[in-house]
């Protein structure tokens, strides 16, 4: 006997101890496709057979069923489940997962079962057990169909048993293997002038014969057209649009999925009674003219399509009202009824509409979905959701969405053939209409343990703990996430010198990459101010249309936390527009093809935005270093004076307080009073994306060089950044830059950063450290406190390990790249903002803070 | 950080005797921090001064304690704790000053107990309150104070004064009680420190203030202060990420709370809100309400007492005012039939959060006002479209009032948190559209006071699913 049941399904055994269900399991089904309630009993209690383990033992079964079956697994319950309150709640966990139920009965003599439990010790209960079960079986088997399965096989002998062949079948809606390319048709409802006119602006050789004739649909480069559904109603000719789709459907030269309107139609044609409504009138008075034939070929044509499609490896959906993902590729009663109505919250609007449930703002899946049923002015992408009909029988357009490309094509309605009970554009009289769907990131796309998919580094795990700290500062602090496309990874510094007073020293960092196989990098002078962040937009319009900003803004600068780096907006909104301007003076705009830019920078003074933390803790310790030992020397000095023997104390404050007076100096090298955007220097190192570009693809001399053509335009406001390039094989090379370095800091510098020449490296055992700093011996006296430098202090600082900032360095330099990957890709929002909330989340990971 | 102690007493040099070290030597003593010494600037039959200088190594203090440095913040490495007054100099005082410090003297005993002239001086000494405070602490207790402040920075005069003070205490008294003040007052002015503080502190500070902390006006302050607790881990992560943008946001928004309450104490406005909030969902015959923006969770603490709210759900963005809401409601010891109706989360509305759907109602106490203009989309689609709630009872500043307050000044918000306060009209404006937009009706109730012109401090709106009822 053969049995087909779907690939994916849930298969429930039913029949009493002894029949053979756990042997039969086995040989139709992997291990771990098969849950047995002797396995769960076992698994709470110890005791396979410990049938007051019974209740626990089913909570376990079920709850993993229910897992296995929301992941897509087949799942097969080896179980007796001969009463209905037994397979009930599988029933149930089948509708609730959207797959189909299935049941094999093995019903076989009782004879059978009592000599097969004979033989395992471990079933000692008698003939009567058996003899229940099997009475409790007959009774219901006859209503297994009515309790909601969907397949129901019956086996009687051992015979039949040992004959089985099992076979699972590909759901319907399972079309992966195809790939297209396709072009994804909405709304056509009886247009049918129009649907041609799309088809043959996309390329396809369409044959009209009129009437009777063979219709025909032919793409030279073998597109596939697929019709979102809602063929028929309100339109001028829904008899040719028919014709045409079944016979391009026929011929394998389109697909087609059931709107509602069309299973209406196909209800009434086989006679069932419906309303005739919403311009299903026009369609049966066009098909009243048509042949009986043909009546009968649409009615079965409909009822035949399948309720959605996945397509191309599973990144492509289609359905007429849209698809859930946990939904995508299951097969039930209310997967169709989702694809065919969508969902509605239950209400109606003011013009009596049901309200629909907006499935699209919440979805995160991976395959695009795109459907139609729902007309609005314009085609928007929400969270990789699409709804393409654009209201065509209403006077607006009919629309194709080509797949891979992702290009929407359009032809504009001859005429209005209907008018919408709800106006479909919004005007003054009705006050604004459907809103526009705007993506609001969930609390799931940030909150616990994440795991990131990142192109470089495939998955970055953020730890729960540090989402969390992330969370509030995102919400309370944070800019607009919709300006927030980047964030900027922290920095490692080289490895500890061996130079006697110095911790830092570049030729640690040439070494690094060195040995990573890098032969050529890029030294740069390390700013020292605070790290901002610039998006340029190029008017108020590009804010609005890319980053979907409408306050007016045309841009932001903010702080490596994505704080607004300026609480005065006027100082801001100027800086922006000196950078702008000195982008339109440069001609970027059209040598990048692009209308905003994204900027990595520093911006000088330090003290114009670390107020805080100069004045609470760099001038505090200064002050207070100063009060304590100047007067610590003052009692010494006179204590000294009358002979008291503490001249060695003496001499140790005395260079203390030196030391400390180096630091005071040290920290006031990068203050200076900002009175406005006179005294504030923007440094730019990093132009890190423009429209469909990270331009993570080129080396740092470009960027050099393409930023240096910016600050040229500005150089009161823009520095360009000093910098050598070095080959870490050559000697020279390296002293020579050795030497600008003891210049650099020599003139109270911070140091320099050492960068592979590329902006992306792989080295010996993965990616490369992307930068390094050298930071100079006196700067260090702000990070490492006023007496670092004396030799017991020095030698006890030297022991740093830098394994944990070195790998958070990389993590944030891939989240933030991927960021800015997403962004230009036009993905949606919460795709974006997950990665920028990782390099938060990142940032509050424990890391000596000094590094 | 260095502390004098000068004696004019006739012949000065006892001095000696009383703190048990000899006036022609300097004299080091090992500490568990670094090094005390002790030394003698002068000594002359008139006139005699006792130094205590000690040296702190700064890298050990953290090293030390955390062995590895990870997960510190950078004030422990760049830290004032070398060169001040701090709870480092209690402990000298106790180890190097002991016998003096407890009123003994063997070779001089009734030195010991005698009332002789005084005078300490305190180099760099950390006034978390000023110069008022370091009045309000050591004058009570008789003395003549003397305070000498420094800039910050005198090349940036802009930046202010800096918290150390060279302090000056003279007295007529014995030599023990001035270093048991020392010794309890220098750590409660410096308001850190460098331990942890457990149950032994509390028997220290009995103790050590026997005799005068009891009628001491300050009584108060200086036991909480003395007894300061430690902070919570995820309070740590959060400092850790404030950065150089914002010194310590806990000890900033306990401020910041402290202010707005001052602001509004005088008509006892939290309270009222609170009960007219409680009302409104006593009304909507609500069972299961969010909290939304719970803080120390106050209205929980009422709701909870009325037993028809059969689950309460408080949500915050701050991980430590959920920590400290936990503490308040004793959660750890609420029988378990009420600690199943409430529980705590994690949450922040410009996210949509799927744990919030399905109640009945939900209050946003004082809440929209800390948000930024532009969540507030956000935050009306994750209440009103995602959520939605049947009944949500919503309250914010009325702007309009802020005349009103005499400790306000003119055109600032009740709280420095506040990212904007409305007027009545712009706060109905923006209700109306939220529930034309969302099907909800709305009903405005004032909250306090109502002033004729300028109307009531606060203004609540409370908005209900589906269209007007009644």
């Amino acid at each position: 006997m053969k049995i087909t049941i779907p690939e994916l399904c849930l298969v429930v055994l039913v029949g009493p101890s002894g029949a053979g269900k756990s042997t039969f399991a086995r040989r139709h089904f992997r291990p771990t496709e098969v849950l047995s309630s002797d396995f769960c009993r076992g698994l709470v209690s110890d005791d396979e057979n410990d049938q007051a383990a019974t209740g626990d033992a089913f909570d376990v079964l079920h709850y993993i069923a229910g897992k296995r079956l929301a992941r897509g697994r087949l799942t097969v319950v080896d179980a007796t489940n001969v009463q209905p309150e037994a397979r009930s709640p599988l029933v149930a966990l089948a509708r609730e997962r959207y797959v189909l139920p299935v049941a094999i009965v093995l019903d076989l003599p009782q004879r059978l079962c009592h000599e097969r439990n004979r033989e395992r010790p471990d079933r000692d209960f008698g003939p009567a057990v058996i003899e229940r079960q099997s009475r409790q079986l007959r009774r219901s088997a006859r209503g297994l169909e009515r309790e909601g399965f969907r397949y129901v096989y019956r086996l009687s002998t051992p015979e039949e048993v040992e004959a089985v062949e099992l076979v699972r079948q590909p759901l319907w809606n399972n079309l992966r293997h195809e790939h297209g390319p396709f072009d994804v048709i909405g709304d056509v409802h009886g247009c049918f002038a129009e649907l041609v006119a799309l088809l043959r602006e996309l390329g396809y050789e369409v044959k009209v014969p009129g009437g009777e004739g063979e219709y025909s649909a032919r793409h030279p480069e073998g597109r596939k057209a697929v019709f979102l559904g809602d063929l028929v109603d309100r339109g001028p000719d829904t008899p040719s649009v028919l014709r045409l789709v079944m016979a391009t459907a026929r011929s394998g030269d389109a697909l087609c999925v059931p709107g509602n309107h069309d299973v209406k139609l196909a209800r009434k044609l086989r006679g069932r009674d419906v309303r005739i409504t919403h311009g299903l009138a026009e369609s049966l008075e066009q098909l009243a003219r048509e042949s009986e034939g043909f009546r009968a070929e649409v009615a079965e044509f409909i009822e035949g399509l399948v309720s959605h499609y996945v397509l191309d490896d599973g990144k492509l959906v289609v359905a007429h009202a849209g698809m859930r993902e946990e939904m995508q590729g299951r097969s039930s009663p209310r997967v169709r009824d989702f694809a065919l109505y969508g969902e509605t919250t239950g209400e109606t609007d003011e013009f009596g509409l049901p309200v629909r449930y907006d499935w699209a703002s919440e979805y995160r899946g991976r395959a695009v979905v795109v459907y139609g049923h729902t007309p609005a002015p314009e085609p928007e992408w929400v969270n990789g959701t699409i709804n393409i009909d654009t209201g065509c029988v209403f006077g607006g357009r009919l629309t194709a969405l080509r797949w891979p490309e992702r290009e929407l094509v359009s032809v504009q309605a001859e005429r209005t053939y209907a008018r919408p009970v709800r106006p479909l554009a919004p005007d003054a009289a009705t006050g604004p209409g459907p809103r526009p769907a705007e993506d609001l990131p969930d609390l799931q796309d940030v909150l616990g343990k994440r795991l990131i998919a990142t192109a470089l580094m495939g998955n970055l795990t953020v730890r729960e703990e540090n989402a969390t700290a992330a969370l509030e500062v995102m919400s309370r602090f944070a800019v607009d996430p919709r300006w927030l496309i980047y964030l900027p990874p922290t920095m490692s510094p080289s490895e500890t010198s061996r130079e006697p007073d110095l911790l830092e020293h570049p030729s640690d960092a040439f070494r690094y990459y060195r040995n990573e196989g890098v032969p050529v990098v890029v030294c740069e002078e390390k700013h020292m101010g605070s790290r901002a962040v610039l998006v340029v937009c190029r008017d108020e319009r590009v804010a609005r249309e890319r980053f979907g900003v409408e306050d007016g803004s045309t841009g932001i600068c903010y702080t490596r936390t994505g704080r607004r780096f300026f609480e005065d907006a006027a100082l801001e909104a100027e800086l922006l527009a000196r950078v702008r301007a000195a982008l339109d003076a440069c001609g970027l705009w059209k040598e990048l093809g692009t209308d905003w830019a994204c900027l990595d920078c520093e911006l000088m003074p330090w003290s114009a935005k670390a107020q805080q933390l100069l004045r609470g803790q760099y001038a505090a310790v200064g002050a207070a270093s100063q009060l304590g030992l100047s007067a610590a020397v003052q009692a010494l000095e006179r204590a000294v004076a009358r002979g008291v023997d503490a001249e060695e104390l003496l001499e140790r404050t005395r260079r203390r307080q030196e030391m400390a007076t180096r630091y005071v100096e040290a920290y006031r090298r990068y203050c200076w009073p900002v009175g406005s955007i006179r005294d504030l220097r923007l440094a730019p190192f990093h132009l890190l994306a423009t429209e469909g570009r990270v331009h993570a693809d080129k080396d740092h001399e470009w960027h050099l060089r393409t930023l240096a053509a910016i600050c040229r335009e500005d150089p009161d406001l823009l520095i360009q950044t000093p910098h050598r390039r070095v080959d870490v094989t050559d000697e020279a090379s390296q002293r020579e830059s050795m030497t600008w370095w003891e210049e650099l800091t020599g003139r109270g510098g911070e140091g320099i950063v050492v960068k592979p020449l590329e902006f992306v490296v792989r080295g010996r055992r993965g990616p490369v450290q992307p930068a390094l700093k050298s930071r100079s011996r006196e700067y260090l006296r702000i990070i490492y406190g006023p007496e670092y430098t004396a030799p017991e202090n020095l030698a006890r600082l030297r022991s740093r390990s830098l394994g944990r900032k070195r790998s958070l360095a990389l993590r944030e330099f891939e989240l933030g790249v991927e960021a800015l990957g997403r962004f230009v890709r036009r993905e949606p929002l919460h795709r974006v903002h997950e990665c920028v909330f990782g390099v938060l989340a990142l940032e509050s990971e424990p890391v000596d803070p000094r590094l | 950080m260095l502390l004098t102690i000068t004696t004019t007493h006739r012949p000065a040099t006892d001095l000696g005797f009383l703190l048990h070290k000899h006036p022609g030597r300097a004299q080091a003593f090992d500490l568990a921090f670094g090094r005390a010494h002790v030394f003698y600037p002068e000594a002359s039959e008139e006139r005699c001064t006792a130094a205590l200088l000690l040296e702190i190594a700064p890298i050990g203090l953290v090293r030390g304690r955390q062995g590895s440095g990870e997960g510190a913040i950078l004030e422990q490495y760049v830290s004032d704790r070398p060169y001040v007054a701090s709870s480092f100099m209690s402990v000298a005082i106790a180890q190097v000053y002991g016998t003096a410090l407890n009123g003994r003297c063997s070779a001089r005993p009734e030195l010991a107990s005698a009332r002789i002239p005084l005078e300490a001086t305190v180099a760099a000494l950390p006034s978390r309150g000023g110069e008022q405070m370091l009045r309000r602490l050591f004058e009570p207790l008789g003395y003549t104070v003397g305070v000498r402040g420094r800039m910050l920075d005198e090349r940036f005069p802009e930046w202010g004064g800096s918290p150390y003070h060279t302090l000056t205490l003279e007295s007529e008294r014995r030599l023990s009680e001035l270093l048991t003040h020392l010794y309890v007052l220098v750590p409660v002015l410096d308001d850190q420190k460098h331990y942890w503080v457990g149950q032994e502190e509390i028997e220290k500070l009995l103790r050590r203030g026997e005799g005068w902390l009891a009628d001491h006006p300050a009584r108060d302050l200086i036991v909480s202060r003395y007894l300061k607790r430690q902070r919570g881990l995820a309070r740590e992560a959060i400092r850790r990420l404030a950065g150089e943008e914002e010194g310590d946001p806990d000890a900033s928004a306990e401020a910041r709370d402290e202010e707005e309450s001052r602001v509004e104490e005088r008509v006892g406005l939290h309270e009222q809100r609170l009960g007219t909030v409680l009302s409104v969902l006593r009304q909507s015959g609500a069972r299961r309400v969010l909290d939304l923006g719970c803080g120390e969770g106050r209205l929980i603490q009422l709701l909870l007492r009325d037993r028809s709210f059969t689950e309460i759900v408080g949500m915050d963005v701050s991980h430590a005012a959920l920590e400290r809401a936990g503490e308040r409601l004793h959660l750890d010891r609420l029988p378990p039939s009420d600690r199943k109706r409430v529980k705590l989360i994690h949450g922040s509305l410009a996210y949509r959060d799927r744990r919030l759907s399905g109640y009945d109602a939900a209050a946003v106490v004082e809440v929209i006002e800390h948000l930024d203009p532009y969540r507030l989309s956000a935050f009306e689609r994750a209440l009103f479209e995602a959520a939605r709630p049947r009944t949500v009872v919503l309250t914010t500043p009325n702007i309009e009032y802020n005349v009103r307050w005499e400790t306000l000044p003119a055109g600032r918000f009740r709280h420095r948190d506040h990212r904007f306060e409305w007027s009545r009209r712009e706060f109905r404006e923006w209700s109306a559209g939220v529930a034309e937009r969302h099907g909800y009706s709305v009903r405005y109730l004032p909250v306090g006071p109502e002033d004729p012109e300028v109307g009531p401090p606060t203004q609540m709106a409370v908005f209900s699913l589906g269209r007007e009822v009644g």
